[in-house]
């Protein structure tokens, strides 16, 4: 299934945070959001995941309007980790997993077996199953995440929406979760702030500043010194992958960076 | 992340053991729910044969059964049955049901705010009331309502409390948990305020007492009359929370996660908002403001039932019941004739027994 950004502005309270702002994303793409804090990434995937309603403009999914269907219906195409943190109340594991079936699950009965075998493979998935019956508040940073993930897996989605999702994340959860992006199938919105994974998992990226797309396409092509600078207001150098040819940025961080020659030239 | 078997087996090596919750269960809710059942009609029995004048258990159970069959006593046993069925019996049984009213809608404003510490008047229900019930005893407001006077004024004073807070927390964006949390503390502050003024203005000096006592809680004034409002109220509350369960467990995410699975967070805190003023003020109008009932129960409810609001909203309001109906008891004998406000028995027993089982059960709330 894919996704559309078609003009789409948000306001809220007189500030447009997205401006006019538009994204394609072909379905079964892995396209990531960069961009510095407060350039409209997360907005922009409040709109995709119906958090927040475009004031002009639309999201389309197969070239539908996103706002024609209910909050439910398009929870059953679309599923959000978000940067909400664990809830205050401590549910378990296979209870928070299997709230991914309340978009498609009316009135109070129990989940049949096939919803539980959905629940399950979503947790066998990503590795959690073992914590089925783990308090969620007891759980580490990256078990929690991936709880989250098997989640959003259990609503059987299309399209996944992550925002920043590998933030407070150890490196080996970081590598973790973005190479699972890549096999997963499914559509991948996902906002970063690491370029360098960013590069590494997606195979698009639509850099975003002041609320609208900067450039728009393959890492190779848009992780450029000049629009890093013009983007960040930092001047990287790029290399490249030594296996996987994508694009790398190094930082020199000034005259006083350490050399491994030793100590100061 | 990947589906390879090393990462289970890697983090199954340093996983703690589970901690032990006994109603988290299927059966294990049942058992819940039958031993509290029992223990409920238990202690209502008790609560009618105890008190400042013990009435021998098988004189209570010959008197109730005679009550409820429409059987005959003799004519040595009117003043006893008296007590039994017109005095007690409303009194406990009301009890029972301000209890169960005030476990389960702490439960709603909990979810509702998604905030531990607030409790069923945290809307301003319970200060609006007490404006309505002190213009009462004050002025003798509503004079031509007789015995109804003081709890129509305290429902009509929660209800406009409420509109108020709602009015006040509303915006474009809906209705965002802090801003109702924040919005009810600061007008209670101004309903309590205006409160004084009435009392300060009394013409009467024991005014100030009745009002204080009438805010802490009594069921004093329990007939027969006044239980049907109460007990709809409780009984809608119960019903319609239960049907929301999955709802409210979606909501307890996070209004950013429920928007994700689908969830319109603004309509079901409308939803919350609606119940939780009008079944706490019909609460209020016949028992005062009992406080920590409601802050407190969801908490022990959960203690043993875990998160699950379907299983929390089934155990709590049987768990209330029985507590409120040995808190009043409590409160008519301890120091008999004189009777203790509700509030101030459900503080002293409650707050001990809290403390130690979050200590004790490693209970998680909002983290360690």
């Amino acid at each position: 299934m894919d996704v559309a950004l078609d003009d789409v502005t948000v306001e809220i309270a007189g500030t447009a945070l997205v401006r006019r702002l538009n994204l394609t994303v072909g379905a079964g793409d892995v396209v990531g959001l960069v961009g510095p804090n407060g350039s409209g990434k997360s907005t922009a995937l409040r709109c995709i995941y119906r958090a927040l309603e475009p004031t002009t403009g639309t999201v389309l999914l197969d070239g539908s309007d996103i706002g024609g269907l209910s909050l439910r219906n398009s929870a059953r195409a679309v599923a959000a980790v978000t940067q909400d943190g664990s809830p205050e109340l401590d549910f378990t594991v296979t209870e928070i997993v299997e709230l991914g079936r309340y978009p498609h699950h009316r009135g109070g009965a129990a989940l049949g077996r096939r919803e539980r075998d959905v629940c399950a493979e979503a947790m066998h998935r990503v590795g959690v199953t073992h914590l089925a019956d783990r308090g969620v508040l007891s759980l580490s940073g990256g078990e929690r995440q991936r709880v989250l993930i098997a989640r959003a897996l259990a609503q059987e989605p299309a399209v996944l929406v992550l925002d920043e999702p590998t933030n407070h994340l150890d490196v080996r959860h970081q590598v973790e979760l973005l190479s699972f992006l890549r096999t997963c199938g499914l559509t991948v919105v996902v906002a970063l702030h690491d370029l360098n994974l960013a590069a590494a998992a997606c195979d698009r990226l639509a850099v975003l500043r002041d609320g609208t797309v900067a450039d728009d396409g393959p890492p190779s092509d848009v992780l450029t010194p000049d629009l890093i600078d013009r983007t960040f207001g930092v001047r990287p150098d790029i290399v490249r992958h030594p296996v996987t040819g994508v694009p790398q940025l190094v930082y020199h961080l000034g005259p006083d960076e350490p050399t491994p020659g030793g100590t100061h030239p | 992340m990947t589906t390879t078997t090393r990462t289970p087996v890697g983090h199954a090596a340093t996983a703690r053991p589970p901690a032990s919750r006994p109603g988290t269960s299927r059966s294990g809710t049942a058992t819940a729910v039958a031993v509290l059942t029992v223990a409920l009609l238990g202690s209502v029995v008790a609560g009618i044969s105890l008190g400042s004048a013990v009435i021998p258990l098988p004189d209570t159970l010959r008197y109730l059964g005679a009550a409820l069959t429409g059987g005959t006593i003799g004519a040595e046993d009117v003043t006893q049955y008296s007590i039994v069925w017109d005095v007690r019996a409303p009194r406990v049984v009301l009890a029972a049901i301000v209890g169960a009213g005030l476990s389960v809608i702490g439960v709603a404003v909990q979810a509702m705010v998604r905030n531990p510490l607030a409790d069923p008047f945290i809307l301003g229900v319970s200060s609006g009331a007490s404006v309505g019930a002190s213009a009462v005893v004050s002025f003798g407001l509503f004079a031509g309502l007789g015995v109804y006077a003081l709890s129509t004024a305290a429902f009509l004073g929660a209800l406009l409390a409420s509109a108020l807070v709602y009015a006040a927390a509303h915006t474009r964006a809906g209705l965002t948990p802090l801003r109702l949390v924040l919005t009810g503390v600061a007008l209670a502050y101004g309903f309590q305020a205006l409160m004084s003024v009435i009392v300060f203005f009394a013409p009467f000096g024991e005014t100030a007492r009745s009002v204080m006592f009438w805010m802490l809680g009594s069921l004093g004034s329990a007939t027969w009359q006044s239980l049907p409002v109460a007990a709809g109220a409780v009984v809608v509350a119960v019903v319609t929370l239960l049907r929301s369960g999955p709802s409210l467990d979606v909501l307890a995410m996070g209004d950013e996660s429920a928007a994700g699975l689908g969830l319109d967070t603004t309509r079901l805190r409308r939803m919350l908002f609606l119940l939780t003023a009008v079944v706490t003020g019909a609460l209020v109008s016949v028992s005062g403001a009992v406080g920590f009932v409601g802050l407190v129960m969801p908490h022990l409810v959960r203690i043993v039932a875990g998160a699950s609001h379907r299983r929390v909203l089934t155990i709590a309001p049987l768990a209330g019941a029985v507590f409120l109906v040995w808190v009043d008891l409590a409160s008519r004998t301890m120091f008999a004739p004189r009777e203790l406000p509700l509030g101030v028995i459900t503080a002293l027993v409650g707050v001990p027994v809290f403390v130690l089982l979050l200590r004790r059960r490693g209970y998680l709330f909002g983290g360690r």
